[in-house]
């Protein structure tokens, strides 16, 4: 038996003895740690076939068998027409939805804990969160059917004060504009609940001392809200930028066609077109890794960034 | 509790005795909330009132706010499709044993992460969070998928999925929150881990837990992109698929399947049918999601603020 004095310094222990102690806790995390070896470390081996020539019919086991070619399909990625087209998809979509989304969750936060009718303000709050938690395919099919040329609710209107349908969805201008407004719309009052709170756990005295101050209702929102909750602005400012290039690509595979592919198409859905459907295996997952490593390059630096300037780190 | 919350939350002046700049504030305020919650209910109320109206009214371009001639044959109609129910059935399914397993993963994940004592804990922490940085993507997973035999196979709508790492970080916060004292004591007693996790950290964060089962709930119920990557077949495919078929495509292979002289009047209803079809999917996500409300704020602010 250990002594207890020993038992704050664990890591003096002889490994055999942590094992012994610990034996339920590493017990518990085995189907865990199995489920990320299989399902997360395990297609990151797999990504070895970006390299390869992978032939199907072998299955994954090919991945350590076919011949290497190296850095051809990455040559051939950006070789082609397609390379630029996709990435600048990929990084405009994600941009415009950062330029608009971001400050329309703290705008409506900062209304709705200045209403006085708190019940209203709750049920306000309940009914702009709820399309978070409706599936994209429902999102989606909403959009598409009122946007329809023929029979959709907004080129009725359109046509009722004598204007031309338009094809909203068909077209490659209306894209970026539709993904981004739709994507606000469906998150905007989700993610205003973080503000709410923060902005509902400032100290009420800090109100009282300003409007003894004279300060108006403006000025508080100025003075004392936004410095307020800039902390919380900054951190969730660059935890979003960490994931700029997460394009949903549900959301772009059910809302794009061919013949928005000059602005709809993104890295994801061409690696899906690529890999799944064409079953250009080795191709796609170049393409695939490519996108994963701007992905890891975009966290890395957020989570610095993230330390520097607000001293913590997401994890 | 209640009291303690009324009195810290600042209350403005009442609107009679503010100042001038301070009303033209105020209403300003009012139209930017009514146009927020009238830009969001809209669109269902929009969808809702269709689906209940007469196919005539419908084509005339009457319904604009509420039902007009109200009929629900429509959902008659709908209700006798075969695959809808096929594929509610395989949805209820995936989300009960898939939220399920969720749960108990994330527990047994979190759990030993959170203990301060367990010596792997910062390598098998950062074994974890790494999966947020880098992953194989979708191609590798896939050929790791298909290759342990689980193409068309209900298993693909659940181990794929079986923990989300951001989820399990808000549990393992919460798990951390619960004093040390606690666990110590029990351990002074000869309690071991698993009574310790199941009757001192789970029923202590329940709030949190009950967020994440909305979470991982909802997440399964809109599941759709491993149905599309995994399922060929339709008796095995969920609501989102057949969703998806209905809104997106033409339905005329939706009709077909009704395969009754019904299929053509159905044909004049295609908008309506797709507007039930929203409506059906909608009504399990609106009635359980507003339960949860008050823990909401917990789960989310575990989640951004404390990683």
């Amino acid at each position: 038996m250990a002594k207890p004095v020993n038992d704050i310094k664990p890591g003096k222990k002889p490994l055999s003895q942590l094992i012994r102690r610990d034996s339920q806790l590493m017990l518990m995390f085995l189907p865990v740690f199995l489920f990320y070896l299989i399902f997360c470390y395990l297609p990151m081996v797999g990504l070895a076939m970006a390299f390869e020539d992978f032939k199907m019919g072998s299955g994954f086991a090919g991945v350590f068998s076919s011949p290497w070619v190296g850095f051809r399909w990455f040559q051939q990625f950006f070789n082609s027409v397609f390379a630029w087209r996709l990435i600048r998809n990929t990084f405009l979509l994600s941009f415009y939805s950062l330029i608009f989304g971001f400050p329309i969750p703290i705008i409506f936060a900062i209304c709705i804990t200045q209403l006085r009718a708190r019940r209203f303000a709750k049920t306000a709050q309940v009914i702009t969160y709820l399309p978070y938690f409706i599936s994209t395919v429902v999102v989606v099919g909403m959009m598409t059917n009122f946007l329809s040329p023929s029979s959709g609710i907004v080129n009725q209107v359109i046509k009722a004060f004598g204007g031309k349908a338009i094809n909203f969805m068909g077209m490659p201008s209306w894209f970026r504009k539709l993904y981004v407004i739709s994507g606000s719309w469906q998150s905007f009052g989700f993610n205003a609940i973080i503000f709410v709170a923060a902005i509902m756990g400032i100290d009420p005295t800090l109100y009282e001392a300003m409007k003894v101050d004279g300060a108006s209702r403006w000025q508080q929102i100025i003075h004392l809200i936004i410095p307020m909750i800039s902390d919380t602005v900054i951190l969730l400012l660059i935890m979003t930028l960490g994931n700029l290039l997460n394009v949903g690509f549900e959301k772009v595979y059910l809302m794009y066609s061919p013949a928005v592919y000059e602005t709809g198409d993104v890295i994801a859905t061409y690696v899906y077109r690529q890999g799944i459907e064409n079953k250009n295996f080795s191709y796609a997952s170049a393409v695939g890794l490519f996108y994963s490593a701007v992905g890891f390059v975009f966290v890395v630096s957020s989570n610095a960034l993230s330390r520097k300037v607000t001293g913590s780190s997401l994890w | 509790m209640t009291a303690l919350a009324k009195r810290t939350v600042h209350k403005p002046d009442s609107f009679s005795t503010e100042s001038a700049g301070d009303k033209a504030l105020d209403i300003v305020i009012w139209i930017l909330v009514l146009f927020a919650v009238a830009v969001t209910a809209y669109p269902f109320l929009y969808v809702f009132s269709i689906s209940f109206s007469d196919g005539a009214a419908v084509a005339r371009g009457d319904v604009w706010f509420l039902p007009r001639g109200f009929t629900t044959e429509t959902y008659s109609m709908v209700m006798g499709y075969s695959q809808l129910w096929t594929s509610y059935l395989n949805t209820a399914f995936y989300t009960v044993f898939g939220t399920l397993a969720n749960m108990v993963f994330t527990c047994l994940a979190a759990y030993p992460l959170s203990r301060k004592r367990f010596f792997l804990r910062r390598k098998l922490n950062f074994f974890v969070v790494f999966t947020m940085y880098f992953s194989g993507g979708m191609i590798p997973t896939y050929m790791v998928v298909t290759g342990m035999g689980l193409y068309n196979s209900r298993l693909a709508m659940i181990l794929p999925v079986l923990l989300s790492t951001y989820n399990m970080m808000i549990c393992r916060s919460a798990m951390e929150s619960v004093p040390e004292d606690l666990f110590e004591n029990a351990s002074l007693e000869g309690a071991s881990d698993w009574y310790m996790m199941l009757h001192i950290a789970v029923p202590l964060i329940k709030p949190t837990l009950a967020v994440l089962t909305l979470y991982y709930a909802v997440a399964r119920y809109n599941d759709f992109f491993n149905a599309m990557l995994y399922l060929g077949r339709s008796d095995l495919q969920p609501l989102q698929i057949f969703l998806r078929r209905v809104l997106l495509m033409s339905s005329a292979e939706v009709l077909q399947s009704a395969g009754t002289a019904a299929a053509d009047a159905a044909a004049k209803n295609t908008l309506k049918i797709r507007y039930v079809c929203i409506v059906l999917a909608a009504v399990p996500i609106f009635c359980i999601t507003p339960f949860v409300q008050k823990y909401l704020v917990t789960g989310t602010m575990l989640g951004a603020v404390k990683g």
